[in-house]
């Protein structure tokens, strides 16, 4: 099950890192990473896919949320599919 | 990457900035199959019936809120027109119904049960009569039941009979509720050509050419679309109306994607997407704010009716592609007191009942949440519903009215309501009489367009 994480806020040094370490000890795997600076915002993207995963969406999401407000950033992971069907028929 | 970055992005900043959200999850559900040879069995079968069938409505939605991160703000059921299983019940056993469902609402989560209804445009039956009479004590009664009467259809013209009574019935809501400003109205809607799918409330009810169970969905978005358009200031209105439809057309997609995940773990039938553009007391979340972004300096100035047609052509002519079903009301809703902007073009002044009534002309829906002072007569709040009915009739649309004459209150005065349904300014009226003109009663005959065989 393939789902997307965004990252958006102040750059800095271990964003990847926290998130993944997260990611890995759940059995998540990381499928591409992307990021930019839109109007001056730090903003990554992760694809990853869920189904190995040893957590449900709902406490990953949890415990990304978490790191993410310790880091001062906004975390959110959703499925892919609802950026699917909104972008492409 | 699978797609844009900046795709991603703007899903995220419909969601977290501009309030997009999936307004309402709906399950409708026949309750036919309950009737008995009593009320209190009957009323026994309906809670076991909806909590069999709506037990996991609410975990599934917010499941999926989750999984999607988007939010559902409500989770509703609709029922078989209430009237249908009243038989020769009397106006006291009916309340019996009203109550049975309150417990189902309350058992299975939900914060809205629709379907104390009756559809009288032709005329009443024992069970529809007895029920209207009880909408008062069922509302006085109850928290979560929503109750509708269809009076008027393009088919059967208008039964003035019941338009007459239901102004006295909304009287009698309000008086019993006026410690909260009679806010039981607000749950009370008179309809001309209800549709029998519509997932919003509080005219939800499950109509009877409808499946065993069903589950319909109602998408939302001002703030969506208003954003969009601020991106296109002073361009023409082909653009304006291009860049509605495409907004539209996403706002939809999403619609269509909760449908149907709800419907596959629930098990349900998927009914239709309902694409409307539904409004919230919040600020950023106003369908008001759109006729603005359209160049109006307040709702209710003139052009405001062509803004109006303009946006609810569009949003239809958008969403109509991005779901497989679509129903309900679709279009934009004009609520007084559920829209930030409407509350401030009354209070302004810019925004009569008079212009309203227009704007009916060419949205979904109708007179809706508008607060009216408690001293209005029956009469006259019986011939607003027949001004709508007959806007609806002639032009072979749903039209209805959601009106609060609010115990005690006068012009200037602000009712709150709290939550969804807002804060409404009590709005002027016509102070002259329509006694004689509803005392008349009968029926009037359905319009000759009618005749399309």
């Amino acid at each position: 099950m393939k789902s997307v994480i965004t990252v958006i806020g102040q750059d800095r040094v271990g964003i990847i890192s926290a998130l993944s370490n997260i990611l890995a000890d759940a059995g998540v795997n990381i499928l591409d990473i992307s990021q930019t600076i839109m109007q001056e915002v730090f903003t990554m993207i992760m694809l990853v896919d869920i189904k190995e995963s040893t957590l449900s969406i709902s406490d990953l999401s949890k415990q990304l949320e978490k790191k993410g407000i310790e880091m001062n950033l906004r975390v959110q992971i959703q499925r892919v599919d609802i950026f699917n069907s909104m972008h492409k028929i | 990457m699978l797609m844009p970055i900046e795709e991603i992005i703007e899903t995220i900043r419909m969601i977290q900035e501009e309030h997009l959200d999936i307004r309402t999850v709906t399950m409708g559900i026949n309750l036919l199959d309950c009737i008995s040879e009593s009320m209190d069995k009957t009323c026994i079968n309906i809670y076991d019936s909806i909590c069999e069938k709506a037990g996991k409505l609410v975990s599934v939605a917010e499941d999926i809120e989750q999984e999607y991160g988007i939010p559902i703000i409500n989770k509703r059921i609709s029922v078989t027109p209430m009237a249908m299983l009243a038989g020769r019940s009397d106006s006291e056993e009916c309340v019996k119904l009203a109550i049975a469902l309150e417990r189902a609402a309350r058992e299975t989560g939900v914060n809205f049960i629709g379907g104390y209804s009756a559809l009288v445009q032709k005329g009443y039956t024992q069970g529809a009569q007895a029920l209207i009479k009880s909408i008062p004590m069922a509302l006085y009664n109850t928290t979560r039941v929503c109750s509708s009467v269809n009076l008027a259809t393009t088919k059967a013209g208008i039964n003035m009979d019941a338009v007459k009574e239901m102004g006295i019935i909304i009287k009698k809501a309000a008086e019993l509720s006026a410690d909260t400003g009679g806010s039981a109205c607000a749950r009370l809607v008179v309809f001309a050509n209800a549709p029998e799918d519509n997932p919003f409330m509080a005219g939800s009810f499950h109509g009877s050419g409808e499946p065993g169970c069903v589950i319909n969905v109602g998408v939302s978005g001002p703030g969506v679309v208003k954003c969009a358009l601020e991106h296109v200031k002073g361009a023409d209105f082909s653009t304006v109306a291009d860049t509605i439809k495409k907004t539209a057309f996403k706002i939809t997609r999403m619609g269509q994607l909760v449908a149907m995940e709800a419907s596959k773990r629930l098990n349900v039938q998927f009914g239709i997407v309902d694409l409307s553009l539904a409004p919230t007391p919040a600020v950023g979340d106003s369908v008001a704010r759109i006729l603005e972004e359209m160049g109006l300096e307040r709702c209710g100035a003139h052009g405001t009716t062509a803004a109006l047609a303009l946006l609810n052509d569009a949003v239809k002519k958008g969403g109509v592609m991005a779901s497989s079903h679509v129903g309900g009301l679709s279009g934009a809703f004009i609520p007084i007191s559920e829209d930030e902007g409407m509350i401030q073009a009354v209070q302004e002044g810019a925004l009569s009942i008079e212009k309203l009534e227009a704007m009916t002309c060419v949205c979904s829906v109708g007179l809706d949440m508008v607060v009216v002072p408690g001293d209005t007569p029956a009469s006259t709040i019986s011939a607003i519903i027949a001004d709508e009915a007959a806007i609806g009739v002639i032009n072979n649309k749903t039209t209805a009215v959601r009106i609060i004459p609010a115990p005690g209150k006068k012009v200037g005065d602000v009712v709150e309501f709290g939550g969804l349904l807002g804060s409404g300014p009590v709005m002027k009226v016509n102070s002259f009489g329509s006694e004689d003109f509803i005392n008349r009663g009968g029926r009037i005959p359905a319009p000759i367009h009618s005749l399309r065989n």
